[in-house]
């Protein structure tokens, strides 16, 4: 039985690198998941169209994912996402369809439309900033403080666009969601742009370096002279920054902001950071891993989309998925085990 | 005893219960029906689900867990108990019996995960969630259920007596459920062996783990517990609204956990009374039954829950910082 164990061991080892595996069996999931789907749909599945869409979806989803990865890297949680998103979309909405009159040009628009993108994101910032100033200098635990924001700003919307829809915006507006650049999707180059600006962000600033102490330890990030309070004030503000971001991206998209938009995306987001490795405790997780996962999730729904499966069965797939990644951690702890 | 009493005084629950005391009697001068049997009656009826659903959060929160599921666990148990009884017939007992049975399972599923996966459990009943609501709505296509039979339509009710304006009043199925559901749970959590493990699970599991007390089946049985009243309360959803929508439960989770954590229950386990959880609902019940009969368009009720859970969590946390600082101590 030792002997048996101890051979598996060797062939997961010889199969994942003992080194932080997780990377390695997303993008394993990755090329199996792509390789079953071009099996099942030949001709259908690996066509620049489809790619290309996969390309426009993923965005939205993944700067709101990274919105919640750094929270949860510092051992957060912000559940206010999606509300401030939409907040921040209704503000730029709201400039767009009022203040641009019939039919003119030049200077005027383009004034209106940097006015409209610059309310959008300082209207994500203010919120960041509150939720920030609650966690950080009332003591509020994370979750509760951004349960309440999360309601109030909900509300907010709901009372200030009667749940109406605001549409209709100019066209150069249209190019976020919607263009291409040298045959790339616009929000892919965005969120290309957030993702490596928030990987370096990570990775090489001492602001990142504390994100990922304070998910360990706040105590110990405190004890060795960091300022904890700022740092988690930085961290709120950053998170709805990007929801802001993700906000232009959604608006653009969709020709159209409104109070309900993606609001299934909220526990989406914090699945798709935990199926990418983000410890939810905080601590640990890369913006590889993330990208990886929202990869792997887009590329089910897309897939299963062509199989004629819409609707929800793709997030079924994905909490299984997620559950299966839980499960293969929890037997290499096993198997470690054994081998000791 | 007198220490009870001084704890209560300074205990969330006191404050709870004056804020509900002072929106209530403003109520009462501001509007005509607030203090009216109607209107009482009115708000435990449609606020009987949230209250089930809120008190079996609570066992989850007191054990040190979360549940996120419960919604989708509901819509599950109420969609098959609607097909079996406008398909095959049946009765009370078939349909309490079946939604029961549902959520338990489910719930057990939970369990099972969050024990053996070692994760948080509020990662392992997000998956869930979606699990269960994703395959549900697969499988059904998103269908809606009505003409529910007329057994099911007409309830039943106890103690039938008319007030003096001529109305007739009674306890209809969703009081009488809620009732018997928080006599059941605080005779659990208070007077049983199995409650008390609960509570220390939640307050120190490596403690609890040392004491010997069975993890697993703790575990089973808190979640089995959340998954049993998410079919209850689901058949008394069904009832009340007299269709089955599968989109009319999940997304109200949020709902539910501010409601137990307005009524003082902390989300690292261990802390939380039924008491506190039913003033939770009661403050959000009367609140919003308030704006109603204001005539504050709904649009606005967020708005002013949202303020009233922020303002809520950041005094506890605030008296907490105050109270640390009063009490403290190098701890190293």
């Amino acid at each position: 039985m030792p002997r048996l164990t101890s051979e598996i061991q060797k062939l997961v080892d010889l199969i994942v690198q003992r080194r932080d595996p997780s990377n390695t069996y997303l993008l394993g999931i990755l090329v199996a998941l792509v390789g079953i789907f071009t099996l099942l749909l030949p001709g259908k599945f690996f066509r620049i169209a489809n790619l290309e869409s996969i390309a426009f979806q993923v965005p939205e989803l993944g700067i709101l994912s990274m919105a919640m990865m750094i929270t949860l890297l510092s051992g957060g949680l912000n559940l206010a996402i999606v509300a401030t998103a939409n907040m921040a979309g209704i503000a730029a909405a709201a400039i767009l369809t009022h203040f641009i009159p019939e039919g003119a040009s030049g200077a005027l628009p383009v004034l209106v439309m940097s006015v409209a993108m610059l309310a959008a994101l300082s209207t994500a910032l203010l919120v960041g900033l509150l939720n920030g100033w609650i966690i950080a200098y009332l003591g509020v635990s994370p979750i509760l403080s951004t349960l309440g924001t999360m309601t109030l700003i909900e509300g907010m919307n709901l009372s200030l666009t009667k749940g109406y829809v605001i549409s209709g915006f100019p066209e150069p507006i249209l190019f976020i969601g919607n263009g291409l650049v040298l045959g790339i999707p616009t929000p892919m180059l965005v969120f290309a742009g957030c993702a490596f600006l928030v990987a370096l962000l990570l990775r090489w600033t001492p602001f990142g370096v504390a994100v990922y102490m304070m998910g360990s330890s706040e105590k110990a990030t405190l004890f060795s002279g960091i300022h904890v309070r700022k740092v988690q004030l930085k961290i709120y503000a950053l998170s709805s920054f990007l929801c802001g971001v993700a906000a232009l991206v959604m608006i653009s998209r969709f020709n159209s902001a409104k109070a309900g938009y993606a609001s299934s995306y909220l526990l989406v987001t914090i699945l798709a950071a935990v199926l990418g490795g983000v410890d939810p405790f905080g601590g640990f997780g890369k913006v590889m891993g993330l990208v990886l996962a929202l990869l792997i999730l887009q590329v089910i729904s897309s897939g299963l989309n062509l199989l004629g499966m819409s609707g929800h069965l793709p997030i079924a797939v994905w909490g299984g998925i997620l559950i299966f990644i839980l499960f293969l951690n929890q037997v290499r702890a096993w198997l470690g085990r054994a081998r000791v | 005893m007198k220490g009870k009493t001084g704890s209560f005084l300074k205990g969330s629950e006191f404050y709870l219960l004056l804020v509900i005391a002072g929106l209530s009697a403003v109520l009462t001068f501001t509007t005509e029906n607030f203090f009216s049997l109607e209107n009482l009656f009115d708000v435990l009826v449609s606020y009987s689900f949230v209250g089930i659903l809120a008190v079996g959060l609570l066992v989850v929160l007191i054990s040190g867990g979360i549940d996120i599921s419960f919604t989708a666990t509901a819509t599950v148990a109420q969609y098959v108990m609607a097909t079996v009884i406008t398909q095959h017939g049946g009765g009370w007992g078939t349909a309490f019996l079946l939604a029961s049975a549902i959520g338990i399972a489910l719930g057990i599923l939970n369990a099972v995960l969050v024990h053996h996966l070692r994760v948080h459990s509020i990662i392992i009943t997000i998956a869930t969630l979606n699990v269960f609501y994703g395959v549900l709505i697969f499988v059904t296509r998103g269908k809606w259920i009505y003409n529910f039979p007329d057994w099911f339509a007409s309830g039943f009710s106890l103690f039938d007596f008319s007030a003096n304006d001529g109305a007739v009043y009674s306890l209809s199925l969703p009081i009488l459920v809620l009732l018997v559901v928080l006599a059941m749970t605080g005779f659990l959590m208070n007077r049983t062996s199995v409650g008390r493990q609960i509570y220390a699970m939640g307050g120190n599991m490596d403690a609890a783990r040392r004491m010997g007390f069975r993890l697993f089946r703790l575990h089973l049985f808190v979640y089995g517990y959340m998954g049993f009243l998410a079919g209850i309360a689901a058949v008394v959803q069904a009832q009340i609204v007299q269709t089955v929508a599968p989109n009319s439960i999940v997304g109200r989770e949020l709902e539910v956990v501010a409601a137990v954590v307005l009524g003082g229950a902390s989300l690292a386990g261990g802390m939380g009374t039924l008491f506190g959880t039913v003033l939770g609902v009661a403050l959000i019940a009367v609140m919003q039954n308030g704006l109603i009969l204001l005539g504050v368009s709904s649009y606005w009720h967020k708005v002013v829950i949202g303020l009233v859970i922020l303002m809520s969590v950041s005094i506890t946390a605030y008296n907490r910082k105050r109270e640390e600082r009063r009490h403290a101590e190098i701890d190293v």
